[in-house]
């Protein structure tokens, strides 16, 4: 096998146009392209087949589709929620990292493993337990069913894993010999957390933040029974999608997939702009 | 390392872990009641039932297939979009986040178009030549896979990114080859990324419900998951078995992060 | 090096479980063999077809049937027979899902032209209350009384859940009413809904969690729901919309397929059908129904009996003129519905 070569400015065999920078060496090209078959076969070429259908009847499809006003609300609302959902987990989530990783008490453990289950409970059980603990019959009173807040609580309970795990392994890998010599050299707590701590995981942060944003938006299950699917008010975008599918329309369903495609591709590309700035000025 | 002040430290806890109780610890103390509401009864009605016990057996080797597939695509993945650079690559990081957000409905219907057997572009092909992909367990490891696509990427790819190459390049200079480096040195050193990368990769295979619906045409004692057979009981009146089987599915996931929080050698105190 | 061997011990482990495995989950194939019946039907039938099933494994025609089964909501298991999900009987919720199929070119148009006109299992559009009735909700107008709070499946995602709304109008127009004053009535009733859940089930699992007073439900999930133990009573209304569940064997269906549909129709197999809850479709079936009203009287007969083609001149005509994805009478009231905002 050749040497691999390692961000060395040494060129392998030039691919593509001129001044496009490839680095791939003929072991690792053989890498990416069984990778990009199963990739295409996996995911490329059925999220085309849904694209296609969408523009069966060109653009009407896409212009019907938004022109519905209760589509157009549903896509809002789900819009919106990810997004606070997304806001909520990016702080939450590297508290919850934070709190694994650095403290130590009676009981870190059991935190560590509850983390996972939202992705391990099949959503119609989740959709159950949430709608007993916070709906009518709620023990603390708490009732959110068939109102907003209670697709922000089912959105929140999917993607709670995302950014603690993503921020975890990065944590424990963080060399911590900056950070003392840091303070040896008189830097405050707060400075040390913020010039040299956080944007060390700005990277982590943005990954699980776009991992969960993208999961938010495509959320069906444990929504449905909690949140009563209001058109309006607590109708999100999955529900629109099946109903344009019971309702025979697969070209309305593959548009609306579509658009939901196209704006997580928006908010996964803004995230990547993000971190990259970040991770440049720091 | 930065230690926060001890009123810090305490508020800090408190916020997290009454913020993981309510989300997550109450419902899963519920579930567990729900579960046991008649001690092993509903255990015993539902596991029984060989169905129940077959759909269990399904889910659990499709998440295993799922999980070997991701890991060796997420880190072969993650070491391209990391150490080289190609053409395209931004793009290609960009879309590997895509497949979380497809709702499952879109998944099903995305496979089905490409795979079915009557009208799909490669199905009727496929099954000419012996391979059914819908309705059968390669549609469903598909589905899977979708699903959880990014997960050991995601997880790679900060800390391959943090720990720099710095090693690598050392190990290279000294003369290892690529697979040297890859076994020795990458490896070792991203080992717990790809463990936490795996477990949620099992964890949200085990959970996944709508699109596997879908591919697989929940034929039951054939290709129906623990999932649908949850759905399935509930469905039917039967909501003690429900909860039992989403017990199991649950317990199984927590038991993966058990063993990993074993097998983590213990860190020094602080 | 105890890493490694652990490590090792993972991978031979996860490689070989699952070619072991891969013998038990077998692929669905086609039901070539005259003695495998492949049965696809809506969710509720799994408990009620359980018996029948078994009782036609006793007789002699039944005696080296083996079944394959898969049972979902009635639009996807259309949708999935449509996709190549091998089915050899097709039992739904409601026609519209069967055309579809005869459409697809799997089930032959004359289908329904049967003594029962396709038709295997009855039911009835009926109110699911507390127990008790605390509310004393008897009619479809004490629905449309202020701060009575429905529960009703959304006819946009469940094709079933056009029952209860289609019952709702001919409450009205079936009575010599007006589409106009038809369409107010219904109007009334939307504005009473608090939840729309996608399937039946799930609007049953929103009710008995303590959503709504009173809830549009199928009579035989009611029965089925009582019969379990929920805490909930139904009310028959006077007057009310007949639930009729088609059945239909695909073109290559096995002589097996014919057989057993000749037994669900006997009075063994509409028997067992009623003890779990569902309206037989021939006469002279007498039997206990465990969780009705009245177990020895279970299906009193309803005053006025609207039906789908009676009242509203059948499927095609009903779907097109009230749930027409955009010039539906009922898609754009619940189109036009702010509900609560």
């Amino acid at each position: 096998m050749t040497t691999a070569v390692l961000g060395q400015d040494t060129r392998s065999v030039g691919r593509g146009r001129p001044g496009v920078h490839s680095t791939l060496t003929r072991g690792s090209s053989v890498g990416l392209g069984l990778a990009m078959i199963w990739f295409s076969l996996l995911v490329l070429i059925p999220l085309a087949a849904i694209v296609v259908t969408a523009g069966q009847h060109g653009w009407s499809g896409y212009v019907d589709t938004l022109k519905n006003p209760q589509t157009w609300a549903a896509i809002r609302l789900t819009v919106t929620q990810s997004l606070l959902v997304t806001l909520v987990n990016v702080v939450m989530g590297t508290l919850i990292a934070w709190v694994l990783v650095r403290d130590r008490f009676w009981g870190r453990g059991i935190l560590d493993v509850l983390i996972d289950i939202p992705f391990a409970m099949p959503t119609i059980v989740a959709g159950l337990v949430l709608l007993g603990l916070y709906g009518p019959k709620s023990p603390l009173g708490i009732n959110v069913a068939n109102q907003r807040t209670s697709v922000t609580l089912a959105l929140a309970f999917v993607t709670l894993p995302f950014i603690v795990r993503t921020v975890q392994p990065v944590l424990a890998e963080l060399d911590t010999d900056v950070e003392e010599a840091a303070a040896s050299l008189g830097a405050k707590r707060a400075t040390i957390l913020r010039r040299l701590v956080l944007p060390s995981l700005v990277p982590a942060i943005a990954a699980g933040a776009a991992l969960s944003f993208a999961r938010a938006i495509s959320e069906y299950g444990s929504l449905v029974l909690l949140s009563g699917m209001l058109p309006y008010k607590t109708e999100v975008v999955s529900v629109r999608v099946y109903s344009f599918v019971e309702g025979g329309d697969q070209t309305a369903a593959a548009a609306l997939a579509t658009i939901m495609l196209a704006v997580a591709l928006f908010v996964i590309v803004a995230l990547d702009i993000i971190q990259r700035t970040v991770a440049r000025r720091g | 390392m930065v230690e926060l002040s001890t009123p810090a430290k305490w508020a800090l806890r408190v916020v997290v872990i009454s913020y993981v109780f309510l989300l997550v610890g109450w419902p899963m103390i519920t579930l567990i009641q729900n579960a046991f509401s008649d001690g092993l009864g509903n255990f015993q009605a539902a596991f029984s039932d060989p169905d129940v016990v077959h759909a269990m057996i399904v889910t659990i080797e499709v998440s295993l297939w799922a999980v070997g597939i991701n890991t060796v695509f997420g880190v072969g993945m993650a070491l391209l979009l990391v150490r080289y650079e190609f053409p395209g690559k931004r793009a290609l990081s960009a879309l590997i986040d895509l497949p979380m957000a497809v709702s499952p409905v879109v998944i099903g219907l995305a496979l089905l178009l490409v795979y079915n057997g009557r009208t799909g572009w490669f199905g009727p092909t496929l099954e000419a030549h012996g391979i059914q992909v819908i309705f059968s367990s390669p549609g469903m490891i598909m589905a899977t896979c979708f699903v959880s696509l990014p997960l050991v990427v995601r997880e790679v790819v900060p800390v391959l990114t943090e720990i720099g190459d710095d090693q690598e390049q050392a190990a290279t200079s000294l003369g290892a080859n690529a697979f040297q480096t890859l076994r020795r040195i990458t490896l070792p050193a991203i080992k717990w990324a790809i463990v936490y990368g795996v477990v949620l990769t099992m964890a949200r295979s085990l959970g996944e419900f709508g699109a596997v619906k879908i591919v697989s045409g929940n034929l039951i004692g054939q290709t129906q998951t623990a999932s649908q057979a949850v759905e399935q009981e509930y469905n039917n009146f039967s909501q003690g078995e429900a909860y039992a089987i989403s017990f199991v599915l649950v317990l199984l996931a927590v038991l993966c992060i058990v063993v990993v929080s074993l097998l983590r050698p213990k860190e020094p105190s602080a | 090096m105890t890493q490694r061997i652990r490590l090792a011990a993972l991978v031979a482990a996860a490689t070989t479980i699952p070619a072991v495995l891969s013998g038990c989950a077998a692929s669905a194939g086609s039901t070539t063999d005259s003695h495998k019946l492949s049965v696809v039907g809506f969710s509720v039938l799994k408990t009620a077809n359980e018996p029948v099933m078994a009782d036609f494994q006793k007789t002699s025609a039944g005696k080296d049937v083996t079944f394959s089964t898969s049972y979902g909501a009635s639009g996807d298991q259309s949708r999935a027979v449509i996709g190549g999900l091998p089915a050899d009987e097709v039992h739904l919720s409601l026609e519209p899902d069967v055309s579809k199929i005869v459409d697809a070119g799997l089930i032959d148009s004359s289908w329904n032209q049967t003594p029962t006109k396709g038709i295997l299992t009855d039911s009835e559009v009926v109110f699911l209350v507390r127990k008790g009735n605390p509310l004393g909700i008897k009619s479809w107008d004490d629905l449309t009384k202020p701060g009575v709070k429905i529960i009703t499946p959304n006819p946009a995602s469940s094709g079933s859940a056009k029952w209860n709304i289609l019952a709702a109008w001919a409450h009205v127009s079936g009575q010599g009413g007006t589409d106009a004053q038809a369409q107010t009535f219904v109007d009334k009733v939307l504005h009473n809904v608090v939840a729309l859940p996608g399937s039946g089930s799930d609007a049953l699992s929103s009710f008995v969690a303590g959503n709504g007073d009173v809830l549009l439900a199928y009579e035989n999930d009611s029965i089925a729901a009582r019969a379990a133990g929920d805490d909930v009573d139904y009310i028959v209304p006077d007057d009310t919309l007949l639930i009729q569940n088609p059945v239909a064997l695909t073109k290559n269906a096995s002589s097996a397929a014919k057989d057993f549909l000749k037994f669900q129709l006997s009075t063994a197999g509409q028997t067992d059908y009623a003890k779990a809850g569902f309206r037989p479709v021939v006469s002279g079936i007498t039997v206990d129904v465990p969780g009705a009203n009245d177990p020895s009287n279970p299906f009193p007969a309803v005053k006025t009996q609207f039906t789908i083609d009676k009242t509203f001149g059948g499927w095609d005509t009903a779907n097109t003129k009230f749930f027409d994805e955009t010039h539906g009478i009922i898609t754009k009231m619940i189109a036009g519905l702010h509900v609560g905002s």
